[in-house]
């Protein structure tokens, strides 16, 4: 029963269960007798493995949403959809350039995309799926890694394109490209992996390491704290 | 509008006329370590008694589990030995990796990178590839490489932490990789939050002296797991999905020698040999020890302390279990999930039911955690939800005090996104956050190479124990992964050049049975759980196995 005992009727795949009122959708198909080996996967909307579609009642619409982040609702007809085929090209990472080209050699099929903006529409996580596509496609990396940054690869931008790009494999090789080429390895991390490789560090750690308890203790207890 | 039930508004108002008045005031000092021992004693859920017992049988027996573990390790093996045939292989690898988060991607890209051909490696994984823990980790991952900063003092806040219970040749392997990681990811192409001036961005973290936290917003596990299994897939390593590990097999030479593989759609099994066997299995949040809530992925049940444990793998620290202290706590239907430290780290603050300050905010996980636990149970200031939990507010709102309007959303996108799904606008309104089980700080012990002692079986991840002690820092289980995944993928590629497997064998499955027949355990229970049970009662009741 829910917190206030209200039931709500749920289709799952087309079979009638009925539900308590606040449950998430992935909760209320468990509820019902369904024990996910496919489609359940960090529940709490950090991987993308429960992608699931609905429709409400009296409404053409067909939604898209996480399984795990969603509450169901009287009439929802729900259908996950935990798997998206698609070919993942294999690159090089150190060989590329980051430049429209290289999305284009990939994955020349998003040069077909409408701008009709589905991929959008269908993003559980509100990316602006076409704008990244659209900036990958002009070359503009630095855009299309920022606005694909929240993407969990859940698969329903793919399944809704009708020109047939897979969205996430574009903002996940536009992501490598911006770290990689345009931000760069970072100076001061370079720095200290070369004193740790010189040994810099050695003798003091070892000091640590072979002290009692207590004089370490002491040492934690009153070592100076800057985090402010 | 407000997120919350009519009867907190009162609370809430409190707490928005405090935030003025905590803000830039000097708040609740740092506890001293007398003042952190008797909290913990008094309110860590590690010290309530009768929450554990002590292991019954096998190398690690008499060491004090929670009853959960204890459950998972005194059971008999869901597979008959004598229902396996070990004279065919299925797959015959060099270096065979159980588990697909960040540990086990680490390892398949270092076992290939140190002359392993792709395909004599095998991932397998129970889920999808990086359906694990690795991915949800939002915070942060640490790394001492900031001028003011030293491995030295990364090293010293982990001990401390740990409560000095670390094994430190472990400790000095992490702080001393720890920057070479970050450099590696960089290289790899992971987007790590950076300064204008090209700088990492350094967060503060609870129990560190110095601010060492590198983030990838709030999605910092994603975007360093995502980018692994990239560049694992450009590298065409062999894996197989949907796939677990039941049991290890091991050969006369008492050597571990691959693993019985169990296929979670056709449930048939497959033998895969191998000269060098990483376990990289994660957790075990999903025991739901003590019946809290857990932020864990829904794979976390343990299985790799139970499969490791029947070879004969010595077991450490499982009596300290971390509890995060900031799960959420409503609305109901996210109840458990992790809000992450960064929040905290970022300038959020715990308060009561009025609105004050009770603890400082970056205490280490444990104390932190049991300064709540009091709060609610103790001084009854806390607030109670309409399903009956007692929670704290946690004022997210000082973000943007503190840093800056558009804070919250640029740097804490998950968030933002998670509680505004369930109606709650986390830039004008607090969290109500209580403990929840968040993290296994013990496991299989593992010497710096990643070796246990059973020949043959590498462990690296959250499924071993010693590096953090009896209590793990935030930021260092992202570090974990990596390190030792690593060392993982390094070492067993070098054992499995040299190493020759002898006859395969189950026997030490049938040696489990009588250690548990000896120690007069008679139980139907069987490990490892592969999945969590989560249906209706009803279902369960009704149930009839007829196909």
């Amino acid at each position: 029963m829910s917190e206030n005992g209200k039931m709500v009727t749920i289709y799952v795949l087309g079979k009638r269960h009925v539900v308590p009122a606040d449950l998430t959708m992935m909760k209320a198909m468990e509820y019902a007798g369904h024990q996910f080996r496919r489609g359940a996967g960090c529940r709490g909307g950090f991987c993308g493995a429960c992608a699931t579609v609905y429709r409400k009642k009296g409404s053409y619409k067909l939604l898209g949403a996480l399984a795990c982040q969603k509450i169901v609702e009287d009439g929802m007809i729900i259908a996950q959809i935990p798997f998206s085929p698609s070919e993942k090209k294999t690159y090089n990472v150190s060989d590329l350039k980051a430049e429209a080209n290289t999305f284009l050699q990939y994955y020349p099929e998003i040069a077909r995309c409408l701008a009709c903006n589905t991929c959008t529409k269908a993003c559980p996580q509100d990316i602006m799926v076409m704008d990244y596509v659209q900036a990958a496609l002009r070359g503009d990396v630095a855009q299309a890694a920022k606005l694909s940054f929240d993407c969990l690869s859940c698969g329903l931008c793919a399944m809704r394109c009708p020109a047939e790009i897979v969205p996430y494999h574009i903002g996940q090789l536009a992501r490598r490209l911006e770290s990689k080429y345009i931000e760069g390895p970072t100076e001061h991390v370079l720095k200290r992996c070369a004193e740790v490789e010189e040994g810099k560090y050695n003798a003091e750690i070892a000091e640590m390491m072979k002290m009692d308890k207590p004089t370490l203790a002491n040492k934690y207890n009153t070592r100076e704290m800057r985090i402010k | 509008m407000s997120g919350y039930p009519d009867y907190m508004q009162e609370s809430l108002r409190k707490v928005a006329e405090s935030r003025s008045k905590r803000y830039g005031s000097k708040g609740v000092a740092p506890m001293t370590p007398e003042e952190r021992q008797s909290i913990l004693e008094h309110f860590h859920p590690d010290w309530k008694p009768n929450m554990k017992r002590p292991i019954a049988i096998g190398p690690s027996k008499g060491m004090m589990v929670p009853v959960e573990v204890a459950d998972i390790i005194e059971a008999h093996p869901i597979i008959k030995p004598s229902d396996i045939d070990l004279s065919h292989f299925d797959y015959d690898m060099d270096v065979l990796i159980i588990g697909a988060g960040g540990a086990g991607f680490s390892a398949a890209l270092l076992a290939q990178e140190n002359g392993i051909a792709p395909d004599k490696i095998l991932v397998v994984q129970k889920l999808r590839l990086g359906d694990a823990n690795s991915k949800m980790s939002q915070g942060g991952i640490q790394a001492a490489d900031s001028a003011d900063d030293s491995p030295t003092l990364h090293y010293l806040d982990i001990m401390g932490g740990g409560h000095y219970a670390n094994k430190p040749d472990l400790v000095e392997a992490i702080v001393k990789d720890a920057p070479d990681v970050i450099k590696w990811h960089e290289s790899l192409g992971v987007m790590y939050d950076k300064n204008a001036d090209g700088t990492l961005l350094e967060i503060a973290g609870g129990g560190t002296c110095r601010k060492r936290m590198h983030s990838c917003k709030d999605y910092t596990g994603l975007e360093i797991t995502r980018v692994l299994l990239d560049e694992f897939l450009n590298r065409g390593i062999g894996y197989v999905e949907f796939t677990s590990a039941v049991d290890l097999i091991m050969d006369d030479k008492k050597q571990v020698a691959g693993a019985v593989l169990f296929d979670m759609e056709s449930e048939e099994y497959s033998v895969a040999r191998a000269k060098s066997t990483v376990l990289a299995t994660g957790g075990f949040g999903r025991l739901h020890i003590q019946g809290f809530a857990t932020t864990n992925h829904y794979g976390a049940i343990g299985d790799g302390i139970v499969m490791a444990y029947r070879t004969g793998a010595i077991l450490r620290d499982l009596d300290s279990t971390q509890y995060h202290p900031t799960g959420a706590a409503y609305p109901e239907q996210i109840v458990g999930q992790l809000a992450t430290e960064k929040l905290r780290g970022r300038g959020a603050q715990p308060v009561n039911a009025d609105g004050d300050l009770f603890v400082y905010h970056l205490e280490p996980r444990d104390i932190e955690s049991s300064s709540y636990i009091r709060e609610c149970y103790e001084r009854n200031k806390g607030i109670t939800t309409p399903t009956g939990m007692r929670a704290v507010w946690l004022d997210t709102p000082m973000i943007e005090l503190v840093n800056g309007k558009g804070t919250i959303e640029r740097e804490f996108a998950a968030m933002f996104r998670n509680f505004k799904k369930f109606g709650i606008d986390i830039r004008a309104e607090p969290m109500l956050v209580f403990p929840t089980l968040h993290y296994q700080n013990g496991g299989v012990e593992i010497n710096p190479q990643t070796e246990t002692n059973v020949p043959g079986l590498f462990c690296a991840g959250e499924v071993c124990g010693g590096v953090h002690g009896k209590n793990r820092l935030m930021g260092n289980s992202q570090l974990d992964l990596y390190v030792f995944g690593r060392r993982a993928g390094k070492n067993a590629a070098a054992r499995a050049k040299k190493a020759t497997v002898g006859k395969l064998t189950l026997a030490h499955l049938n040696r489990y049975d009588r250690w548990l027949k000896d120690a007069g355990i008679e139980t139907t229970r069987k490990s490892p759980l592969l999945l969590p049970e989560y249906r209706g009662k009803k279902t369960l009741e009704h149930r009839l196995n007829l196909l």
